[in-house]
């Protein structure tokens, strides 16, 4: 990959308050921990990476891919991807259309398919693109969101509270699935999270909203 | 930070499209109303006074404007008091729920069929009199007593209320949600207050604020209303709208300027009746107020009220439901004479004869509908999207706009408008007659789809950008599908509105143009039946496959998408239109 996410001197204020504040540097396949109660801004914070902070927020500071400055790109050419709390499986595409959503166009159809097809037998759900999303296990929706933001190539990869949704066991399953994935592809990761064990499985940097570092409770 | 918005000079159209739009609704109101005006100031003073003067040596004037006001003012309290009281006294029973699935359809169907299949029901010769007869009554031919056309007006303001009832309930209905309705009857209730006197005192001061717009419509509409008032009013003199409507299509042009002032008059009412029902609004704001302070529970009244409610309920619902009834059996009809209750006979007669003009007829308003609802639906969603994309916020002022079309009489600006198409030498064809529709379809369309829209979950749009996709992307594949069954359902809406057009139809058109409507309402001064019925039921029928196709269509289309199936059923009640 390109290289690290730099965040340098972001600050993102509503009004004169400041929500989330942060100048770091996240190195290819390493993962970056925010944490700190619900309400403090880490989903803002995440937001204003993207690109896509509600307009009533100010941004300031720079973002940058390696040495690509992305501050001034829109959200959909940061190649910056993002897994919510929820998947947010588009509900009107079947699983290998959603899959192809996050392809990038220039290939042929024959192409695209393959690498559909291959994403998700790797992923251990092989046969599934012709599948309704609606008829998924929970599990099996987080993956396939996993899978869309892979297939999209970003630069990057950033995680709001993507496992807090799934029960335990899953929860440790799906974790280690995610990073093993993310370390495979070189990606820098931040990961927003109020569950330690996720700190603690992330096994990185820790930080609160406003940029302080922070250490593992017990830990 | 900015962004960059996609294509620029895309963005920066697009940007632009909600001040056209509305400029596209404002401009032709204006415009028309300046037009009207404009005769009857004529070239000079002479023609001022002397347009004015013939206007008052009418004998029929003090009585037509007593009309206007009498039927549009009783019309408009008597379906704002029963939609209320069905509302209040009703809300959360099987009951209601059964008069919604009643009601909300018999929204699509346009005036003039409901008037004429009010007219079908009430004449002398009508259904409710042949089935009183002769056993009840001793008739045995039609009794000569004038029900239809009395010139009280008494037909015509029932003939408002069955078709601005269901109007208003289902805004109410939109509306309610934003009310914290529940929670303030619950209190209220709990407190020891009936259900209705709950219900005033507590949810309708903000819920009327919601109404307030949709309510100046309804009055509005309902003075100046020409299809109704021409097949249910009185005939000598008519409402003052109609009056109008005469001296506009004579061919001698002699009373052009008697039609100008009395457009004039008819606005200068209109303006008063709202400033009036303005003034209404605070005595009865303070009326509440004060019965708030009383302490007073009027727990006893809920048992009468509710009994009321659900016989006026019925009875609406009843009157207009048997009456379109009784379009579609007309138009099978064989010999059917006085006062057998059915026809001795069914056949297809009717529709033999007179199917190649229904076809082109139907061919020409489906056209006009498409057309208009097709531009109304794209600035629609551009002005959506506009206000997504850019951050941009409708105020006070983008409803009012919004409404102005609606409120503003048609009969007051649509003789400029005609006249204006006149002098630029349009050819007043289906496109001109389209571009007008657009002004009245335009709104219903917003207001239609504008909460959906505007609902739509925004975690799918920067899902879609963290994925790589520009805005446009997002809007056609995202956007765009997910809402495929509103989008469909604010097209039926436009749709049914065009379909229900008169005035437009008959001005724009120069009389050359001929919709379903338009004949309806041409062939109901005559005495056809079977004709009529005809007409009046192709007039249901188009909007009515509008409703059908937007309901069916998304169930196809997502038939094996458990998640968009979800969506369709929480969302299914988006309808504005009347």
């Amino acid at each position: 990959m390109t290289g690290g996410l730099t965040l340098d001197a972001l600050v993102l204020r509503l009004g004169a308050r400041v929500i989330a504040q942060m100048s770091v540097e996240v190195a290819p396949s390493a993962v970056l921990t925010v944490m700190g109660p619900s309400g403090s801004g880490k989903s803002s914070l995440l937001a204003a990476i993207i690109g896509a902070a509600p307009r009533a927020f100010t941004v300031s500071g720079r973002v940058l891919l390696g040495a690509r400055d992305v501050s001034d790109a829109a959200p959909h050419a940061r190649r910056i991807g993002i897994l919510f709390q929820d998947d947010v499986l588009f509900p009107h595409l079947s699983v290998g259309q959603n899959l192809g959503f996050g392809l990038p166009p220039g290939q042929s159809r024959a192409q695209r398919q393959t690498a559909i097809d291959t994403a998700l037998e790797r992923a251990g759900m092989a046969g599934f693109a012709g599948r309704d999303p609606a008829t998924l296990s929970g599990g099996q929706r987080a993956r396939v969101a996993l899978l869309r933001a892979l297939l999209s190539r970003p630069d990057a990869l950033l995680l709001d509270e993507p496992f807090s949704r799934l029960d335990a066991e899953l929860r440790a399953q799906f974790r280690a699935f995610v990073f093993s994935q993310t370390r495979a592809h070189g990606l820098p990761v931040i990961l927003v999270t109020h569950d330690p064990d996720d700190a603690r499985a992330a096994a990185g940097r820790i930080m609160d909203p406003m940029g302080r570092e922070l250490a593992l409770p017990g830990g | 930070m900015k962004h960059g918005q996609g294509g620029l000079g895309g963005a920066s159209l697009l940007r632009q499209v909600p001040r056209v739009t509305l400029l596209l609704l404002f401009v032709p109101v204006l415009a028309g109303l300046l037009g009207t005006l404009a005769p009857a100031f004529g070239t000079g003073e002479a023609d001022w006074w002397a347009a004015f003067d013939s206007l008052a040596a009418w004998p029929g004037l003090r009585r037509a404007i007593a009309l206007s006001l009498a039927s549009g003012l009783v019309a408009t309290v008597l379906s704002l008091a029963i939609t209320l009281l069905l509302v209040a006294s009703l809300a959360d029973t099987a009951m209601f729920a059964a008069l919604r699935r009643l009601l909300s359809p018999l929204l699509a169907i346009p005036h003039a069929a409901a008037a004429l299949g009010l007219a079908f029901l009430i004449a002398p010769s009508g259904w409710i009199v042949r089935a009183l007869s002769p056993w009840a009554t001793g008739w045995t031919a039609p009794p000569d007593v004038l029900i239809l056309n009395d010139p009280w007006g008494a037909s015509l303001t029932l003939g408002l209320i069955t078709k601005e009832v269901p109007f208003l309930l289902l805004m109410t209905l939109a509306s309610l949600p934003q009310t914290d309705a529940a929670r303030r009857m619950a209190i209220a209730t709990s407190l020891g207050y009936g259900q209705v006197a709950g219900f005033v005192l507590c949810v309708l001061p903000p819920l009327y604020r919601q109404l307030r717009l949709p309510v100046y419509a309804v009055l509005a509409y309902a003075m100046t209303a020409v299809e109704m008032a021409m097949i249910l009013g009185p005939t000598l003199p008519p409402t003052l709208a109609v009056q109008i409507i005469h001296w506009m299509t004579d061919p001698s042009l002699a009373h052009r300027g008697t039609a100008a002032a009395a457009a004039l008059v008819q606005l200068v009412l209109v303006v008063a009746a709202l400033l009036g029902w303005h003034l209404a609004e605070r005595f009865a704001r303070a009326a509440v107020l004060r019965a708030a302070g009383s302490g007073r529970r009027w727990a006893r009244a809920d048992p009468p009220l509710r009994l009321f409610a659900v016989a006026v309920g019925f009875v609406v619902a009843g009157l207009l439901i048997t009456g379109l009834i009784g379009l579609a059996v007309w138009s099978f009809a064989g010999l059917w004479q006085f006062p057998a209750a059915l026809p001795a006979s069914l056949n297809l007669t009717t529709w033999m004869k007179s199917g190649p003009d229904l076809a082109r007829t139907a061919g020409v308003t489906a056209a006009i509908a498409l057309l208009a609802t097709g531009a109304a639906a794209g600035l629609v969603l551009a002005c959506l999207e506009a206000e997504h994309r850019f951050g941009l916020t409708a105020d006070q002022r983008a409803l009012w706009l919004l409404y102005l079309p609606l409120i503003v009489p048609q009969i007051a600006f649509l003789p400029g408008l005609q006249r204006l198409t006149l002098a630029l030498g349009a050819e007043n064809g289906v496109p001109a007659v389209a571009a007008v529709h657009l002004v009245f379809v335009l709104p219903y369309v917003f207001l239609s789809l504008g909460p959906a829209f505007r609902a739509w979950d925004g975690h799918f749009a920067v899902a879609g950008a963290a994925l790589g996709a520009t805005p446009a992307k997002v809007f056609w594949r995202l956007r765009l599908p997910m809402l495929l069954g509103p989008v469909l359902t604010a097209v039926a809406v436009g749709v049914s509105v065009s379909v229900a057009q008169y005035l437009p139809s008959l001005l724009i058109g120069g009389g050359r143009v001929e919709t379903l409507t338009t004949e309806a309402v041409a062939l109901s001064s005559g005495g056809n039946r079977r004709i009529i019925g005809a007409y009046g039921l192709m007039q249901m029928l188009l909007p009515s496959l509008g409703f059908a196709v937007a309901l069916a269509v998304p169930r196809l289309v997502f038939r094996h998408r458990a998640g968009m199936r979800a969506d369709l059923r929480a969302g299914s009640s988006g309808r504005t239109a009347r």
